[in-house]
């Protein structure tokens, strides 16, 4: 405890360890910033560094899968078997189990290119020189959850109508009586509005959460090796090995965001494509 | 203060979560060929539960 007060105390007196915030996740715009008016609202054309890295990453996904599936060789060499699995594991382990065997094949390319995009994205937190998980900026989580959005209700729509679909999404099957008026609500705001809020807030949160982590270790690893005085050197190395430990648990949580975003992105269509709810 | 807020709020969704996960790998245990569908209502227990979480941690940041 003396230890903890004595550093806050020592950052107070202005002895330089600022402690990373959301201020750490705002890159400037590349090359100074050029904005235009329209109708009265100010819009920055500039481009940041998140930015180019989704183009970067939709470009990886789409060299990375074009030069798999090139040769079609009907025995695969390492590249195109790499590529089958991949595409094995989202067609089956997530679209055919969640949406089922009868309409799961037009989803398919959808759910594909989301889990590859948005798991090249989240790595992108982990590779060396751009150290940057692009879904740690919010604008960036909000396009991908209103996409979801609109295809899920799409589907819902066109399969039962408009009426027909809203009355799945928001009656539950099986309860009468005066508790309906409760429920009606409920489900209403749980399936209609919280639903993309949060997809967009688990895949950001978590991205922010473990970045944030990162850079707290690093940093005040490096501090406490580095600036302050010896007896604190070893408090300093502890904190160094729970950087490279959560980079490690990062990885994972990388992985396990892009595919709890791609299942529910299933389980969303599956719900607005079945009979009974 | 919000962070030691956001902290303690955290421990619920933290026990959700394993009660989740406890009670899959119990499943799973009991009845291997269940994998498949308890996996899913699994994920989207836990994707519930996180969900708690997650709007902790933006009200942390936001208030």
């Amino acid at each position: 405890m003396s230890l903890i007060a004595t550093t806050v105390v020592r950052a107070a007196e202005g002895e330089g360890f600022t402690a990373p915030g959301p201020s750490s996740f705002e890159y400037p715009p590349i090359g100074g910033s050029t904005s235009v008016d329209v109708l009265g609202l100010s819009i920055d054309l500039a481009v940041t560094k998140p930015m180019l890295q989704l183009v970067l990453a939709a470009v990886l996904v789409f060299g990375f899968f074009y030069a798999a599936a090139r040769k079609g060789a009907m025995v695969p060499g390492k590249l195109q078997y790499v590529g089958e699995e991949a595409y094995g594991f989202v067609r089956n382990s997530i679209a055919r189990d969640i949406i089922g065997s009868h309409d799961f094949a037009r989803f398919v390319p959808y759910l594909f290119a989301l889990f590859f995009f948005i798991l090249f994205n989240n790595f992108m937190g982990s590779i060396p020189g751009i150290n940057f998980p692009t879904f740690s900026r919010s604008g960036m989580v909000y396009g991908l959850a209103a996409l979801s959005w609109v295809i899920y209700n799409a589907v819902g729509i066109k399969k039962h109508g408009f009426v027909g679909y809203f009355k799945l999404q928001s009656v539950p099957s099986g309860v009468k009586g005066p508790i309906l008026a409760l429920l009606i609500p409920l489900e209403f705001l749980s399936n209609i509005v919280v639903r993309p809020v949060t997809l967009a807030l688990r895949l950001f949160a978590n991205m922010l959460a473990g970045h944030l982590l990162i850079i707290l270790f690093a940093v005040g690893g490096e501090y406490l090796l580095l600036e302050m005085s010896a007896a604190y050197a070893p408090v300093g190395i502890l904190a160094w090995i729970m950087f490279i430990a959560i980079s490690f648990l990062e990885l994972l949580v990388q992985f396990l965001q892009a595919y709890v975003f791609v299942l529910l992105n299933a389980m969303y269509i599956q719900g607005a494509l079945a009979d009974e709810h | 203060m919000n962070m030691i807020g956001y902290g303690l709020a955290a421990i619920g969704p933290g026990v959700g979560i394993g009660l989740i996960f406890a009670a899959y790998i119990n499943g799973v245990a009991r009845q291997p060929e269940a994998q498949g569908r308890l996996q899913s209502i699994a994920i989207l227990g836990f994707a519930l539960a996180e969900a708690l979480a997650i709007i902790g941690i933006a009200l942390a940041f936001v208030l």
